[in-house]
């Protein structure tokens, strides 16, 4: 089945709740310190990671 | 902030309320089935909510007019601290997938239409329901409140003044939603989230350009925060912990609560909700650089009364008025869909949870939706008489609380799904003792979100509703080690 692509979803919570990861200003991109585009960042990450999982069901609609 | 009538504003304004009223009554008629008499067809229009309609509906239901209005608020008046809203509502999605597609199917297979219907069928427990019925309803109730402060602070920027606005526009909202069920809020929920996406990116992208580009607007925040002495763009090292707990709590509590789990049960399939937990985060994205419109107020030099004021007044200045009239109308259609769905979720657990558990159990479906709908109305008059009459804070203050409280019933809800391990004793343990602990913890805290824990050496600042959330845990599993399993009830083995 493939569901071991649930696990892909665990990273998101790595990369974002360890804060001394990301918790600086450089470097700056697009005028974005790094603690804000590095977690911008995190939003199509995920939904990436999630669609990875998605894939993995059988569509019932 | 000016406070003289602004006439174009105002008109636009009109054009747009009196747009989604319309659409609240004509609603009725959307997707009509034989009867709305019943609480399936009132509460949750027949569970046949595809991918783009459950789209519409749980963005304009979770992402809120409060937190439009409060986001950049605290962003504004604290720094980093304020963007753990962006973490939070990444990693909701997850979880919501993860979770949601099992709890719609057991709703489903059973006919269940709130979280307490949920639990009892998995226990049998009439204990347990009520617990996790009380905790949704009590919950939900300042959540409306603070949808009347986040629409509020848009008419009052219009110039209005006084509650009659206010009042007016709550009572046109509790009619349609009496007559159209979730029918209404579903559908104004199409007009409302296009509304704020467009006021959100022509605000990100058109205000940096006129305060001198995004690096600018992130160093005027940072000189503010430092003439000011508080606040910061970068997280100190002691808020960390704080940072990570409030978004990993609030994450697990978003999707416990009454409104956010309808639109869950009013979905037509797991795959809509897979499909949504992929599709949602575009929300998010748009909430990351709304909160960034609290730097933003730094950067063109606001003058505020209020730190709410923070959004309202950066249209105001930067914007023709009949844009800001747009932008406020977004606002306040946007407290219009969360409280119409709050109250609906409140009102479907009063109905199910309690009329049909101790008052009517005979109660057939008719019955339960004209029950449900005077219920709606009630909670509605009473989130706006605790608005009127009581202070700000205590609506704030019992938000709080709330999510505290409705983190609480995660073990109730969730932890059936996966295992059998847990008795309902054991949970409803779990439940006092982190609803109270915790509530004990934040009160004697000042009603602060954060407690500072100290274990040996280590020393975090923490989130409270998390600590309680471990505690509750902690105490069902000691209990159901100790107290022996009685026989399993009959539903329990049939799913």
């Amino acid at each position: 089945m493939g569901r071991h692509f649930l696990w892909l979803l665990l990273i998101p919570f790595v990369g974002l709740l360890w804060v001394p990861f990301y918790n600086f200003h450089d470097p700056v991109l697009f005028g974005f310190p790094f603690f804000y585009w590095y977690q911008l960042a995190w939003v199509p990450a995920t939904a990436f990671l999630t669609w990875l999982a998605y894939r993995t069901y059988p569509n019932e609609d | 902030m000016k406070t003289e009538l602004d006439i174009p504003a105002v008109a636009v304004f009109l054009f747009f309320f009196a747009l989604v009223t319309v659409m609240g009554f004509v609603a009725s008629k959307w997707r009509r089935p034989k009867t709305l008499a019943s609480l399936d067809e009132w509460g949750l229009v027949g569970r046949q909510f595809g991918t783009w309609i459950t789209w519409f509906l749980v963005g304009g239901d979770f992402y809120t007019a409060y937190t439009v209005i409060a986001v950049p608020a605290l962003v504004y008046s604290v720094g980093a601290y304020g963007f753990f809203a962006l973490p939070y509502t990444i990693l909701v999605y997850p979880i919501v997938f993860m979770v949601m597609p099992r709890l719609w199917q057991v709703a489903k297979d059973n006919g269940h239409v709130t979280a307490a219907d949920v639990v009892h069928g998995r226990y049998g427990s009439r204990m347990l329901e009520a617990a996790v019925a009380i905790t949704g309803v009590v919950a939900t109730m300042p959540y409306i409140a603070l949808q009347l402060i986040g629409m509020a602070t848009a008419v009052k920027a219009l110039g209005f003044e006084g509650e009659l606005p206010l009042i007016a526009a709550f009572v046109v909202l509790a009619l349609y939603t009496y007559s159209s069920g979730l029918r209404a809020p579903a559908l104004i929920a199409f007009v409302k989230d296009i509304m704020i996406y467009i006021a959100v990116i022509a605000a990100i992208s058109v205000i940096p350009g006129k305060l001198g580009g995004y690096a600018n607007v992130f160093n005027a925040a940072d000189e503010a925060f430092k003439a000011k002495g508080s606040g910061s763009i970068l997280l100190q090292p002691s808020q960390y912990v704080a940072y990570a707990t409030l978004a990993l709590g609030s994450a697990l509590a978003a999707f416990m609560y009454p409104h956010t789990l309808t639109g869950i049960f009013a979905s037509k399939s797991a795959t809509t909700i897979r499909k949504n937990a992929v599709l949602l985060p575009a929300y998010t994205l748009m909430l990351g650089l709304l909160a960034l419109l609290g730097y933003m107020g730094h950067a063109a030099k606001l003058k505020l009364a209020s730190n709410n004021d923070v959004v309202p007044a950066l249209f105001q200045t930067l914007f023709p008025s009949w844009f800001a009239g747009f932008a406020f109308a977004a606002i306040a259609i946007g407290a219009l869909v969360p409280a119409a769905v709050m109250s609906i979720g409140a009102a479907n657990l009063f109905t199910r949870n309690f009329w049909k558990a101790y008052v009517n159990p005979q109660v057939d479906t008719a019955g339960e939706a004209a029950v449900a709908k005077i219920a709606s109305l009630v909670v509605k008059v009473g989130a706006l008489l605790v608005i009127i009459y009581l202070p700000t804070q205590f609506a704030l203050d019992l938000q709080l609380l709330g999510g505290l409280w409705i983190l609480q019933t995660l073990p109730a809800l969730i932890f059936g799904l996966f295992t059998r391990w847990f008795t309902a004793p054991a949970l409803l343990a779990g439940w006092v003792v982190g609803l109270f602990g915790g509530t004990y913890l934040a009160w004697t805290d000042g009603l602060k979100p954060l407690h500072l824990l100290s274990i040996g050496s280590f020393q975090a600042t923490v989130y409270v509703g998390l600590i309680a959330l471990v505690v509750n845990i902690a105490v069902a599993m000691l209990v159901n080690l100790v107290v022996p399993k009685p026989v399993a009830t009959a539903e329990a083995v049939s799913t």
